[in-house]
This record gives C-alpha cells, sequence and structure tokens, in this order.
C-alpha cells in the first residue's frame, strides 16, 4: 500500500460538480497530435477496437485505496497507434469541463487505459461513465472521468485539481497529493 | 484563482487541541491553535494525521468550520462506526493534546463573501459543515450576501449547529430543514428526503443565478445535483464535494 493509505470496500465518487450524462450516440473521443491532426472515434467505433480485461489498486488522494478493481478498457497504446508519441505530455479533456495533466510515457507501454467496463458491467456514470481515463499508477484525479479528448502537447501545464494545489504529477508511492510534495 | 498552488509546500505542523464543543450524539466540534497557520478559505479543509505508538499513521481529510480567524482552526468531525480515526478524534481528543495537521487544501468547493452571490447552500448531513464556515463568514462580513441554506440530516438531534443557525436566521440568511427518518411532533419542516419540489420551493430559482454548493454524502449530492440542473441550473454553476461512508472528505 502506498503510504498514508487505507483500504476501503466502497466505491466513494469524488466529483467537483454535477455528473454529466452522454447519450452513446452523442459520445466521441477525440485524439490530437502535436501536429493538430485528429482522430476520432463515435461509441461504436470506440466498442470495436481491441479491449482488455485487468485487475489493478485505485489510490484516491482522499487517502482511500480499493484493491483488485476489475475494468474493462482500450489501451492508450491502441488509440495512440497511428500517432507521432514524442511529446513530452497529454492534456485530457472531458465532458463537464474537466480536465487533467499525465506526462505521455505514463500513458503509453500499456500503463493507462480508457475504461468502458467496472466489475463485469458498463462504467457508472458517477464514476465516469461512459468512459474514463484509467491510469491506475497515479493518484485516481489523473484518471479523468468522463473523457472527451487527449491532446499530445510538447509542455506540460496544470489541469483542474493541479490547479488548486494539487501535486502537478501525482504519484502515490511517492506521496506527491499537494504542490511540493 | 490557483489558491494552494501559491503557497508552496504543505507542511505537517503540530496543532494544540483548545476548545471541545459536543454537537450532536455524534458530532463534535475541535478547535486547534496552528502557530503560524496562514489562514483559509471557507470550503476549504486539511489533513490530520495520527502516530500511534508503533510508528503507524493514520491520515484523514476534514473540513473547517470556521471563517478564517487568526492561526485557529476549528474542525467539525462525525464518528464514524468502525473508522479508523474519527472515532477517536470525537470520543478519546482532549484539550491539551496534540496532533500533526497540514492545509489549508482546495481551492474550486470555496465562497468567500467578496464572491458575491446570491448564495445557495445544500448541506447533507454533515456536509454542513464546509458550508457553516461559508455562512459563518458571510454573517460576519459587512453586507452580507442573500443566502439559502437548505439542511437534511436523519432526525432533528442530527442537525449540527441548529441553535447556532436558528440564530443567524433572518435577515439575509434563510434556512430550511428536511428530516428523513423522524421528526419532533411539532415539526414545521419537510419530512422526507430532499426531492425536486423540495428544491424548487426552497430554492434560489435560475433566474437569480445563485451560486450554488452542495456537500453530502455521495447519494445525496448526486441526487441534489441532478434535480438542481434538472431545474435549469446550469452545471458549471453546481458545486459538490462528495463524501462516502469511508471516503472522502467529512
Amino acid at each position: 500500500m502506498p503510504p498514508g493509505q487505507y483500504v476501503t470496500a466502497d466505491f466513494p465518487v469524488l466529483s467537483a460538480g454535477p455528473t454529466p450524462r452522454i447519450p452513446p450516440d452523442e459520445w466521441r473521443l477525440t485524439v490530437i497530435g502535436r501536429d493538430g491532426v485528429e482522430q476520432s472515434w463515435s461509441w461504436d467505433r470506440f466498442r470495436s477496437l481491441p479491449s482488455e480485461e485487468l485487475t489493478v489498486d485505485i489510490h484516491c488522494v482522499t487517502k482511500w485505496s480499493k484493491l483488485d478493481t476489475m475494468w474493462e478498457g482500450v489501451s492508450l497504446d491502441v488509440l495512440l497507434a497511428d500517432f507521432d508519441t514524442s511529446a513530452g505530455f497529454a492534456y485530457i479533456e472531458c465532458y463537464g469541463g474537466y480536465t487533467t495533466n499525465v506526462p505521455l510515457p505514463d500513458l503509453t507501454g500499456g500503463r493507462a487505459w480508457v475504461a468502458f467496463g467496472y466489475g463485469g458491467a458498463p462504467l457508472a456514470p458517477e464514476h465516469g461513465g461512459p468512459a474514463r481515463l484509467l491510469v491506475p499508477h497515479l493518484y485516481l484525479w489523473k484518471s479523468a472521468k468522463w473523457v472527451s479528448a487527449i491532446r499530445l502537447v510538447d509542455r506540460d501545464r496544470p489541469g483542474f485539481w493541479e490547479s488548486y494545489g494539487y501535486h502537478i504529477y501525482g504519484d502515490p508511492w511517492r506521496e506527491q497529493r499537494y504542490s511540493g510534495d | 484563482m490557483a489558491g494552494a498552488a501559491l503557497l508552496g509546500r504543505l507542511s505537517w505542523q503540530v496543532a494544540e487541541v483548545v476548545e471541545i464543543i459536543p454537537e450532536t450524539p455524534t458530532v463534535r466540534s475541535i478547535g486547534f491553535e496552528v502557530p503560524g497557520w496562514p489562514g483559509h478559505r471557507p470550503g476549504q479543509h486539511v489533513d490530520i494525521r495520527l502516530t500511534a505508538e508503533d510508528g503507524y499513521q493514520a491520515q484523514r481529510s476534514y473540513s473547517i468550520a470556521n471563517p478564517a480567524e487568526d492561526r485557529r482552526v476549528v474542525l467539525t468531525v462525525e464518528s464514524i462506526p468502525d473508522g479508523e480515526v474519527s472515532p477517536f478524534l470525537v470520543g478519546e481528543l482532549r484539550v491539551g493534546d496534540r496532533l500533526e495537521l497540514r492545509g489549508p487544501i482546495g481551492g474550486y468547493f470555496v465562497w468567500e463573501p467578496g464572491n458575491g452571490g446570491p448564495l445557495q447552500l445544500v448541506a447533507g448531513g454533515s456536509g454542513v459543515v464546509p458550508l457553516m464556515a461559508m455562512t459563518r463568514a458571510n454573517a460576519a462580513a459587512p453586507g452580507p450576501i442573500p443566502t439559502r441554506l437548505l439542511f437534511s440530516a436523519r432526525t432533528f438531534d442530527d442537525l449540527i449547529y441548529h441553535a447556532e443557525l436558528e440564530a443567524l436566521a433572518g435577515g439575509s440568511l434563510e434556512v430550511s430543514y428536511a428530516l428523513t427518518r423522524s421528526r419532533p411532533p411539532d415539526w414545521q419542516g419537510y419530512d422526507r428526503r430532499v426531492d425536486f419540489e423540495i428544491l424548487e420551493r426552497s430554492t434560489w430559482p435560475p433566474r437569480d443565478r445563485p451560486r450554488i454548493f452542495v456537500c453530502g454524502p455521495t447519494g445525496f449530492v448526486e441526487t441534489v445535483a441532478d434535480t438542481l440542473v434538472a431545474i435549469g441550473h446550469p452545471p458549471g454553476r453546481v458545486k459538490t464535494e462528495r463524501f462516502g461512508p469511508t471516503g472522502g472528505p467529512s
């Protein structure tokens, strides 16, 4: 267990506003390359991509951790296959206006997914459904709910919680909760 | 405003308990003196760290209940059954005890009188704590902002700060209550869970463009936030803070 965390059997919900409801026929996921080239998936096209089932521990900055959570999602390696991934960072945008930032190397190499299933069922809206980013090796605020766009950029810039004093990177094993940790 | 990002590193500080106020059978307020406290804004929280004799440490987040005061931080804590930290804070901590604290944390779920209004607060149970910091700051302001507070709890005894809210009500503050489990015989407030009709009758309508803060257990906040959006409030005006039985700020 990372330092300062405790195990919970619940799946608490922490969101800054109302839960967005995105009908599948209006849902799109877009990746924007550093050269401005975009690739966009409708729900049906996204769901026809190869997906993986994975079992991971998740760690929330508010101190709870949940062990052996079971997800289904599309690896970022699949979504980024046609992109130049030499950009240093990804800026993540979401339905509802949430944003976060993650170094691009943390999203590749089988370390990150866009998840659409949880516990064998469709991902519930309050947990980020229809689809959320899942980067289990970072604090869970980086696993942005209701993800709509992944922007590959050369310069890092803080997202939503990072602008309010949360750590720019957020490694639970180094207890990087707040700016300066 | 970028809040704590501007303050640099948040260090652990030793805080001494200087005041304990019983609030309900399961809730009490604990006043800490924190040397060098940088001040805080209503809605922010702190992290508490307890260390056992064998070195085991446990951390939790708690909302701050008082408006900014010199070196003083008041937390209102509900004892969670089987909790690791809150039963100690509510049942065992005494005046003169010391523990470690760091903060203030958070800058989104924050309101100060200078931010304007009208202000709409919706609280479920101990979710009233950060909203009370806003209410108290507003009451102390030279020109208080018109504010409505809708406060839901299980029973009358679970209404944290009831006497103080009754004393503050009138003038710029309107308070409505909903009791979901049992009511006193002469109860004048709502007698059920907060729903569309209660929100429509007791909160600012969308045409008044209120700033809205909702805090409480996850299910409560989900319902209230969804209903406020259904009534016509822009989602971006509805700021939420949720906590589960064992997770999140409480």
